[in-house]
């Protein structure tokens, strides 16, 4: 139920994740990139927290550092608290044990996130066998009645399969009934349907749902994709150049979008119901280059309403309707309003 | 705008099949089996008009896109260019076609040759065709077009990399425009770009279209996308054409069961109405373009598939002037 949950994001008992402070460096040849920013987000049981950002945003890397999959240039400081263990401070044991068992990665090329060579059936039952200790039929009565749940027709056929035989939405779907294998209580998607036609996107989001809705899973959705935040999220972050620029309920965040960028956002994209003639709405300017962000809010060379306060970096604070912004203006709604 | 058909079309494509032999079982002695990726699409377009080609990925509509541009042979067929047959044509009566016929790829950056600077990118074809134009007139039409696309003219002497990927775009554009051609073909070409990003070339397309009187071919899995940029749209289906009609007709009263389907698949960024909107599951997946079903191609996933769908293939019916679909059920 979206509209009981709080909206500012502090801990409470039924939190599943606890992210502080995160700031993610990457070394790289032209020097030191900070692709994440001092940011702070939680979620907790049977909650979507949809992740929403363009390319560069830090949206995948906040939840790689998380958990502990970052290329090796990179580097994550600040806490990230899932149930009694820091994250970024735990060792590779107590890693793999919460990896694939506790917590779930569903990742968006469904090609090379299976093992090519390796039989699906198999590539499952691993999991049981080593997470929970099955042997080998144990293990694979789960495995089948696991990708039955995700809807996979002739789930003993497929199961001898490699992912090669298999359509992009079936491995699609295998890669989601391998991230709920151990019924995990955190499911993170990093863009589960990117590439994936919109009639076998439609299933996915629902088999998501379901996931969140009966076994009370805490899931995290990143994508770039505002339909589909819209069709999921209970909540959203909006990340821009590695930060979080608006955090709030789904329906204020769509309705009354408070921080500039996120109302761009909304104007800019198509959609099939909206008025026809003229031009698209846009955002000017490019997507932020990390090596060269401004000093202070990373929006201002693209933002409409920049005024003197914006050469420095904007805090994070409450805003109308229940959420949080980025934005040194709060004057924005009465001069949108006046412009329509 | 949507009576293009008053005009004599610049492009007729009749009937036109690309069938990929392939490879099939047999280790030494290899069968092989036609794969169908387009198979029997006919449409005209007019000048100045733009056509959507929307479905889903292996239905066949970049498979289309380069079969019009003779950059694929066709299998069967007929692809009438201002009224000539271009199948059939020497390589070197292709070429002289091609120089009204251009086309932007999906992924920016890969489609500019790394090793090139953006001005002499968008300069080539130029000197390709017109070798005759002198170094100062090129550079002339070079930073012309640069301004129209929205590029910086001090930008004219760096490297792919160092841009963007809307910016890769907009050299890409500016390539295929620099000829004043009067068709190009779009092959996804905002599908690699950010939503902020997307609408500027979007619009960009548009402008340019207006300005230079060009016909579109706009390739495109995004129905929301080609609903903005097309006057009509041409829905495929494992390499058959399920329907076409004006773009009005097509967003606000789709007669196949496919397109109604793709349209209510479609998120719409309102959580009200997505929670609530009504959608039409599509079970199962896309049949092999190797082993097409009999009869309608869609019927091993449509809700209204009966037993005359697996052994008529439809034909064409017009519930309204200029619109066409090919299903058995248009008309419940």
């Amino acid at each position: 139920m979206p509209s009981t949950r709080k909206t500012a994001d502090v801990a409470g008992s039924d939190t599943v994740l606890d992210i502080q402070g995160l700031t993610v460096r990457f070394e790289t040849a032209d020097g030191e990139v900070q692709a994440v920013s001092d940011l702070s987000l939680t979620v907790a049981k049977g909650e979507c927290l949809g992740i929403v950002g363009e390319s560069g945003s830090g949206k995948s890397q906040t939840f790689m550092a998380t958990l502990g999959l970052l290329a090796d240039n990179g580097r994550a400081t600040g806490k990230v608290m899932f149930g009694d263990a820091d994250l970024l401070t735990a060792n590779e044991a107590t890693l793999n044990s919460i990896r694939g068992n506790r917590a779930a990665m569903v990742f968006q090329d469904h090609m090379t996130s299976l093992t090519p060579h390796m039989k699906v059936g198999r590539q499952l039952t691993e999991v049981l066998q080593r997470h929970r200790g099955l042997d080998a039929k144990a293990a694979l009565d789960a495995v089948i009645a696991m990708l039955r749940r995700v809807q996979i027709p002739e789930p003993e056929r497929r199961a001898e399969m490699y992912p090669h035989e298999l359509s992009g939405g079936l491995r699609q779907r295998v890669m989601i009934a391998m991230g709920l294998l151990c019924h995990p209580e955190l499911l993170i998607a990093d863009e589960p349907t990117t590439a994936l036609d919109v009639t076998v996107q439609a299933l996915i989001l629902d088999l998501i749902r379901d996931v969140k809705d009966s076994d009370n899973t805490a899931v995290i959705l990143i994508t770039h994709d505002l339909g589909v935040v819209a069709g999921l999220a209970d909540r959203v972050a909006v990340m821009y150049a590695g930060r979080v620029v608006e955090l709030g309920d789904v329906n204020q965040i769509f309705s009354e979008p408070q921080h500039p960028y996120t109302q761009g956002l909304l104007a800019c994209s198509p959609r099939l119901d909206d008025a026809l003639g003229g031009k698209l709405k846009t955002i000017p300017g490019q997507p932020p280059n990390l090596q060269r962000l401004p000093p202070g809010c990373a929006f201002a060379p693209r933002c409409p309403y920049v005024i003197a306060a914006c050469a420095e970096r904007p805090p994070l604070r409450p805003a109308a309707g229940g959420g949080l912004k980025a934005c040194v203006r709060d004057d924005l709604a009465s001069i949108t309003k006046a412009a329509s | 705008m949507t009576a293009p058909l008053l005009q004599a079309p610049l492009l007729q494509v009749r009937d036109l099949k690309v069938h990929f032999p392939v490879k099939t079982g047999g280790l030494l002695i290899g069968r092989y089996q036609p794969l169908h990726a387009v198979d029997g699409v006919s449409f005209d377009l007019a000048p100045g008009e733009t056509l959507g080609i929307v479905g889903e990925s292996g239905c066949g509509k970049s498979t289309l896109g380069r079969a019009v541009l003779q950059l694929l042979p066709a299998t069967s067929g007929a692809v009438i260019w201002l009224g000539q047959e271009m199948t059939g044509l020497s390589a070197k009566e292709i070429k002289a076609a091609r120089e009204n016929m251009q086309i932007v790829f999906q992924d920016p950056l890969a489609s500019l040759d790394p090793r090139m600077t953006a001005g002499d990118i968008i300069a080539e074809p130029l000197r390709n065709y017109h070798p005759e134009l002198s170094r100062a007139e090129t550079a002339r039409r070079v930073a012309e077009l640069m301004e129209q696309v929205g590029l910086l003219p001090g930008m004219i002497n760096r490297y792919p990399h160092e841009f963007s990927g809307g910016q890769c775009q907009r050299i890409g554009i500016a390539r295929a425009m620099i000829l004043k051609p009067k068709l190009v073909i779009c092959d996804e070409p905002v599908s690699a770009l950010d939503v902020s990003v997307r609408a500027q070339v979007i619009n960009l397309l548009k402008d340019l279209q207006k300005a230079f009187g060009l016909a579109m071919l706009f390739i495109s899995h995004d129905l929301a996308v080609v609903r903005h940029i097309s006057d009509r749209v041409l829905v495929l289906y494992l390499g058959k054409v399920m329907e076409l009609a004006p773009r009005d007709l097509l967003y606000q009263a789709p007669r196949h069961p496919y397109t109604r389907a793709l349209m209510s698949a479609v998120p719409i960024p309102d959580p009200a109405l997505e929670r609530a909107k009504p959608r039409i599951i599509l079970t199962g997946d896309l049949p092999s373009p190797l082993n097409p079903p009999s009869g309608c191609v869609f019927r091993t996933r449509c809700p209204k598939a009966t037993d005359i769908c697996a052994q008529v293939e439809p034909v064409r019916e017009s519930p309204a002037p200029g619109h066409d679909v090919w299903c058995h059920h248009s008309r419940d």
